[in-house]
């Protein structure tokens, strides 16, 4: 696509979406539900949410960059780095959130059968099921390769039992892709498999947990002699550490973006606002320094981003990996919701006052302690870093 | 434009690194400190450096240069960052031409640019005058006489001025901003005295006094305090591509350390103690790699932001350099701190480097400021 082309593309987009995108859907998001993640039980918060949703359905625009048979726009790397940008500056919101996107489409292009592909990549695209991620367990969280959750292989089903923890939206979501262990005799890594679950099927439950920030957007999710078809074994059997390594790379690329901050307003009007500016410059001079520190570091992580895409695009090895985007990313967001909370005063700490959403910064700040943990933690990203690229020995 | 280079830049790159390991290695640049050179860099070395066009990288053609631009330049200078090679590249280069690209008359252009690019003329930019970077703070005077003006006051930290020929020195005809000019003094103008002072990293700099020195009309700059501080800009990003070089080289240098040097019986690069700070030292020169590429890149592009691109950069890699470089001698322990290793001279080059041109709290201020807090 030459320089012409993006610029007409870019057009007809910019007027598409000015057109199409309704007022309210361009508005800052304030929870939760302001967010449209589908599944079987999916509700549209508002109108405008339903319309939004269909229209950008419609062009296949969901899941922009995915193949058009699957539904998906069909978009090139660079068309889909234009629609981004312009969503980004008119504030247009994401219409469909859903981890089958980022994280299990991903996989199952590359690793699943063509049949797989036809019937799961168009739920995803159309928000029609819901998944979540089972991957951790109460005594395999960081050392994920321990898992104990089993199937076993009985001729034309397996049957699963055992439990996963810190399933995020267990409650919400209709499938679940799973990480079970199918040979118990073989190294760890070895005697995995990837298997993909409806969580109506009999014999699954889950428990919800209450998170410090008051939601509880996940569960303990319970396996007991649930039959699972053959055919929903993603990969080969025994082979879905590598799958499961694959999915994390893209996890933690999708967790280490929310060290952009794509908000129109950014901190320093935050600061400006509840501090005000002495001779233009904000009245304390201390938070003035911590807030100028952060702002650089996200400018030059938003340069990192935009280096590696490039890199990748040239067929070069940038050297910034899923690891580095995730633990800087994730350092970045909770930061900066420290130093959002800090610069608020005591207003922000104040639960039960619909004029700050009842706490929405305060609990936005606690849930953002999760972002060094989830996805695994930032030691083991480091632990990675060490290793796998620095080439550093175990001990 | 991408932020990768181009098929042009590579290739200028890796000639740059064969160029410098081979011919200008770190023990080049020792011995040149073990013997006091009263030079201070190797004049043969700076003639292969214009043979191979590194001089002339950011001059027009019709110019006698080659219009690579400050992409290409950032390559050489991150390069040199490794070997830490003495050359008047900064001074000449990076500042001089620079500042004759943007704020020489056509005349001044024609004469002197087709004389840096062929390295027959060194020229050193005479600004500083404070002990920290301040653009606004000039008090050397150019007073109007008839057909000339009269330089009074005094510079310091004046990179490379004791071999310069010809030296651009900033003074005030007036109050304010607008009074602020540049002139283009010869080193052998009656009234300049030129002292060499010993720097920490063993390169050039010294201080100028200007007493009563007369400059003919023609030898003022057309450009004033906007193209100043364009140049302060450029200045700092190229800088900040040297301390990347800098950087790169101690932590690779700290990273195979760490594989060979054994304690309690094994490597201490298995304890994860030092793992976790190698891993964030990476983590903080890919950031860095980033910000480098993407300021050079609005230099070449004629962002009008360019003043936070350079803030930015400045500081990051200030943070960058002195994190790495302090790391490395630690992770070495106490051959870290001998002066047969040659973590001292990194150390000493970067400390130079995060001072010149507007250290990280000058840019961070600078950086709040231009985002209107
Ligand atoms: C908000 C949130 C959402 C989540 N969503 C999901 C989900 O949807 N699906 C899912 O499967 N899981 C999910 N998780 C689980 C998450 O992946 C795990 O919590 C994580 O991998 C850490 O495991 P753990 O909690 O058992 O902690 P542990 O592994 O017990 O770690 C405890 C501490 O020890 C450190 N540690 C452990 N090993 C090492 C080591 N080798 N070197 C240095 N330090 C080490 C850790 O970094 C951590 O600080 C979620 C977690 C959170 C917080």
């Amino acid at each position: 696509m030459n320089k012409e082309e993006q610029d007409i593309f870019r057009a007809e987009t910019r007027a598409w979406l000015e057109s199409n995108c309704p007022r309210s859907m361009r508005e800052k998001v304030q929870e939760e539900s302001d967010y449209y993640w589908g599944g079987k039980n999916g509700t549209f918060k508002n109108e405008d949410q339903k319309i939004w949703f269909e229209r950008m359905l419609a062009k296949g625009w969901t899941v922009p960059y995915w193949h058009k048979k699957y539904g998906g726009g069909g978009l090139s790397a660079i068309e889909n780095k234009i629609l981004n940008e312009e969503m980004a500056s008119l504030g247009c919101r994401k219409p469909l959130f859903s981890f089958g996107i980022s994280m299990l489409g991903p996989a199952l292009q590359k690793f699943a059968t063509e049949e797989q592909k036809d019937k799961y990549l168009p739920e995803i695209v159309k928000g029609e099921i819901r998944w979540c991620q089972g991957y951790s367990e109460p005594n395999a969280g960081s050392d994920l390769a321990g898992l104990q959750c089993r199937a076993d292989d009985m001729g034309d089903y397996f049957l699963v039992n055992g439990s996963k923890i810190w399933t995020s939206y267990g409650n919400k979501a209709d499938w679940i892709f799973c990480l079970v262990r199918t040979d118990f005799g073989s190294k760890k890594q070895r005697g995995i498999s990837f298997l993909l679950i409806d969580m109506a099927t009999e014999g699954v439950s889950t428990r919800p947990i209450k998170l410090i920030s008051g939601k509880s957007p996940f569960t303990e999710t319970f396996f007991n002699n649930v039959r699972v078809p053959k055919e929903n074994l993603v990969g080969e059997l025994n082979m879905g550490w590598s799958i499961a390594k694959y999915l994390l790379t893209h996890e933690r690329q999708m967790i280490g973006d929310m060290g952009k901050n794509d908000e129109q307003v950014k901190t320093h009007n935050i600061a400006i606002e509840h501090i005000g500016l002495q001779n233009g410059i904000l009245a304390d001079t201390i938070l003035r320094t911590e807030l100028a520190q952060h702002e650089m570091n996200e400018a030059i992580f938003e340069m990192t981003i935009e280096r590696a895409i490039d890199e990748a695009k040239a067929g070069n090895n940038s050297g910034a990996t899923s690891s580095l985007f995730k633990y800087y990313g994730t350092e970045l967001n909770m930061e900066r919701m420290e130093l959002q909370l800090a610069l608020s005063g005591n207003q922000e700490l104040v639960m039960d006052n619909p004029a700050n959403q009842n706490g929405l910064l305060a609990n936005a700040m606690l849930r953002s302690k999760g972002n060094s943990i989830e996805g695994g933690t930032s030691e083991i990203q480091l632990n990675i870093i060490a290793k796998n690229i620095l080439g550093l020995p175990n001990n | 434009m991408a932020l990768v280079l181009n098929e042009e830049q590579v290739l200028l790159k890796s000639s740059a690194v064969d160029f410098f390991n081979s011919k200008a290695p770190l023990e080049a640049f020792r011995k040149l400190r073990d013997e006091n050179n009263p030079v201070g860099f190797d004049r043969s070395l700076y003639a292969e450096m214009v043979e191979l066009g590194f001089a002339g990288l950011i001059i027009p053609e019709n110019r006698g240069g080659f219009d690579f631009g400050y992409v290409a330049l950032g390559q050489i200078l991150e390069v040199n960052g490794r070997t830490l090679a003495a050359s008047p590249l900064i001074s000449s280069v990076l500042l001089s031409a620079t500042v004759l690209n943007l704020a020489g008359t056509e005349e001044q252009k024609s004469t002197l640019l087709p004389l840096i690019a062929s390295g027959e003329l060194l020229l050193s930019l005479a600004h500083e005058e404070n002990t920290l970077h301040n653009p606004t703070r000039v008090n050397c005077t150019a007073t109007k006489e008839g057909e000339h003006y009269k330089l009074n006051g005094s510079k310091v930290f004046v990179l490379d001025v004791h071999v310069a020929n010809k030296i651009i020195v900033v003074a005030r005809t007036s109050e304010g901003n607008e009074g602020i000019r540049l002139f283009l003094v010869d080193v052998q103008s009656p009234g300049l005295s030129i002292h060499r002072t010993q720097m920490l990293d063993n390169r050039n700099a010294g201080n100028i006094s200007l007493e009563h020195v007369i400059i003919s009309e023609s030898d003022k700059l057309a450009g004033g305090f906007d193209e100043l501080c364009r140049v302060y800009d450029i200045a700092a990003i190229g800088l900040a591509a040297e301390m990347l070089g800098i950087a790169q080289e101690a932590f690779e240098r700290t990273i195979s350390y760490l594989k060979e040097r054994k304690q309690f019986g094994v490597s201490i690069g298995s304890f994860q103690a030092l793992q976790h700070r190698a891993a964030k030292m990476f983590i903080e020169i890919e950031l860095s790699k980033s910000v480098v590429i993407k300021a050079l890149t609005a230099i070449d592009e004629n962002w009008v932001n360019l003043s936070e691109l350079a803030s930015l950069a400045k500081s990051k890699l200030g943070q960058t350099v002195k994190l790495v470089t302090n790391e490395a001698i630690q992770m070495h322990g106490g051959i870290g701190m001998t002066d047969d290793m040659d973590f001292g001279f990194f150390i000493k080059r970067a400390r130079v480097l995060q001072q010149t041109m507007g250290d990280y709290n000058y840019h961070l201020d600078r950086y709040a400021s231009l985002n209107g807090y």
